[in-house]
């Protein structure tokens, strides 16, 4: 509900946020306290605490937070546009165009950048495919676009099984990893943070129109919703998002799918409320999912992804259950 | 005080001829009525005079301007439109539901404000559906949907009413009091323009009324004028009885 203190959920999430950086950053091979931590922050504490927080871990951190917060973010926008609260960042073949993207990168044996930049490549060449596909020679409806976006996602599956057979075993793992969703090559976190605060920003004044789109192109159009415009920003926004997400961390699952959801059941649908808190939410979620990837069997990193998922699948299906 | 007028209509129902074309003026303090059979277009033809859909030829004029020259969001404030069916992907309470009609009077960084919800709350009030205003309308009856919807459109409170069959799952004092209220709606200046299928309710309450056939044609007037039995038996292909009761025409099928 818009009005009575809206933005209270905001304010705790936030600090939530904040809370979940502190302690990613305080734990790891070499524990800091608390008090070495937020001394780092500050600006003192001894040199090597400075190094492994500023330089190792920080960046990590802030990379995973942008991450989950571009896949909430992107999750909450492809459900308005289908109008189906079971949509997610991925659905429309995206993550399938990135990794076909960066694994043949890595077939050819690149890696860092090119294999990022490949994979942001895949992502877009997806998207353009899909909208350009559903369009078709007429109008298309949330039903086309998610069944053209389904099949086309059915496509790439069938080229990445392609190249993981195709590919000589020594480079296999470092593949598997980038498809589970993998923060340790993300090189840093400030594009990804950028993109994130800016359209944030940008939904803000969309976020009513996007309340009144969420009700079925016909009604918002009788609302004076100007509807194709704003449906074409919303599935480009949200192409962005994913292909920010996807080539910092490879797919991450359900993050996109299950933070929404979540946040839908407990604060209800006004988009002007959900999709900040997705951000803040996802974000805080992912670093969470990392530090426990971090950690669980150190010195050996898991893939965030195998985290998110197995946190995920669980918890969605919990609440499907639930929701009669 | 709004006036929406049609030149040479046609709207645009693929595999059908053209037949004739409309040049209606819809004028405040009318009630209008739309009646024919199944798939003859009436919903095209509100959806076409809400400008949501494009005619087949002839334009639009909403007080003397061409309906294309207008933004979209002026549009909305002189005209809305209720729906036959509705579609709702995400849960929303009753309240949230009505308060969307305020979307067309607000600037994209303004948040409704407590007089938008006194609005909205004078809707629900007005359509007898206050005491639900914090359930999901997901868990509404029918009939309680379809007043929630009518009363959206009063919160949006155009000069023009489009309606399609509000009538629909309503009881028979709901269908009373919604009729009552939208004649309420036309004394106090509004246009009001409605698809009915009861040829009873439109003989109580319109007083304008458009046939359409299946072929295409059409023809309109006042009521009293156009609820001629042999008219209507030919409009539906029904053989019909009538009498009057109380001063007003009523039909049964013969």
């Amino acid at each position: 509900m818009p009005i009575s203190s809206p933005y209270k959920p905001l304010f705790v999430l936030l600090l939530a946020g904040f809370m979940a950086a502190l302690l990613s950053v305080s734990i790891g091979s070499t524990a800091i306290g608390f008090e070495d931590t937020l001394r780092v922050i500050t600006g003192s504490g001894t040199e090597l605490q400075q190094t492994l927080i500023l330089e190792l871990r920080l960046p990590r951190t802030l990379s995973a937070f942008a991450t989950g917060g571009l896949l909430a973010v992107a999750g909450a926008l492809m459900q308005v546009l289908l109008r189906n609260p079971l949509a997610d960042p991925y659905v429309l073949g995206l993550s399938g165009g990135a990794a076909v993207g960066a694994l043949l990168a890595m077939l050819a044996g690149a890696a860092g950048f090119l294999v990022s930049g490949s994979a942001f490549a895949g992502a877009m060449l997806a998207t353009l495919l899909v909208f350009g596909l559903a369009h078709g020679s007429g109008s298309w409806t949330p039903s086309r676009l998610l069944l053209t976006g389904v099949v086309v996602a059915a496509g790439w599956g069938a080229i990445i099984t392609l190249i993981l057979s195709m590919t000589p075993a020594s480079r296999l793992p470092g593949m598997l990893y980038w498809l589970m969703g993998d923060l340790s090559n993300a090189a840093t976190p400030w594009p990804g943070l950028t993109i994130l605060l800016l359209v944030c920003l940008m939904v803000f004044p969309l976020g009513r129109a996007l309340n009144v789109l969420a009700r079925g192109s016909l009604q918002a159009a009788a609302l004076g919703v100007s509807v194709r415009p704003l449906e074409w920003s919303i599935y480009l926004m949200a192409s962005l998002l994913t292909a920010s997400a996807v080539t910092m961390a490879g797919s991450v699952g359900f993050v996109g799918l299950v933070v929404p959801h979540m946040l839908r059941l407990a604060l209800g649908n006004d988009q002007r409320l959900i999709l900040p808190a997705c951000a803040l939410a996802g974000g805080t979620l992912l670093v969470l999912a990392d530090t426990l990837a971090r950690v669980m069997v150190a010195p050996e990193q898991l893939p965030v992804g195998v985290i998110t998922a197995l946190i995920g699948v669980p918890t969605f299906l919990y609440l499907l259950y639930r929701s009669r | 005080m709004t006036r929406l007028a049609t030149e040479a209509l046609i709207i645009d129902i693929p595999g059908r001829a053209s037949g004739s074309p409309l040049n209606l003026a819809i004028e405040p303090g009318q009630v209008w009525g739309v009646l024919g059979p199944n798939g003859v277009g009436k919903t095209t033809l509100l959806h076409t005079l809400a400008g949501l859909r494009e005619p087949r030829s002839g334009q639009l004029l909403l007080d003397d301007t061409p309906l294309h020259d207008i933004r979209r969001k002026t549009v909305s404030q002189q005209m809305g439109l209720v729906f036959q069916d509705r579609q709702d992907g995400f849960p929303a309470t009753v309240l949230e539901t009505a308060l969307i009609g305020r979307h067309p009077w607000l600037s994209p960084w303004q948040m409704e404000s407590g007089e938008d919800l006194a609005i909205a709350e004078k809707a629900l009030e007005a359509l007898d559906v206050i005491h639900l205003k914090d359930r999901l309308v997901n868990t509404l009856s029918g009939g309680e949907r379809q007043r929630v919807a009518i009363a959206t459109l009063m919160t949006q409170s155009p000069e023009i009413w489009l309606l399609d069959e509000p009538t629909n799952h309503l009881d028979l004092q709901h269908q009373t009091a919604v009729m009552k209220l939208l004649r309420q709606q036309a004394a106090e200046g509004k246009a009001i323009f409605m698809c009915l299928h009861d040829l009873n309710l439109a003989a109580r309450w319109c007083d304008q009324i458009l046939l359409l056939y299946p072929d295409g044609q059409a023809c309109w007037g006042p009521a009293r004028d156009m609820l001629v039995t042999s008219a209507l038996e030919s409009l539906f292909g029904q053989r019909l009885l009538s009498a009057e009761l109380d001063g007003f025409p009523v039909f049964v099928p013969g």
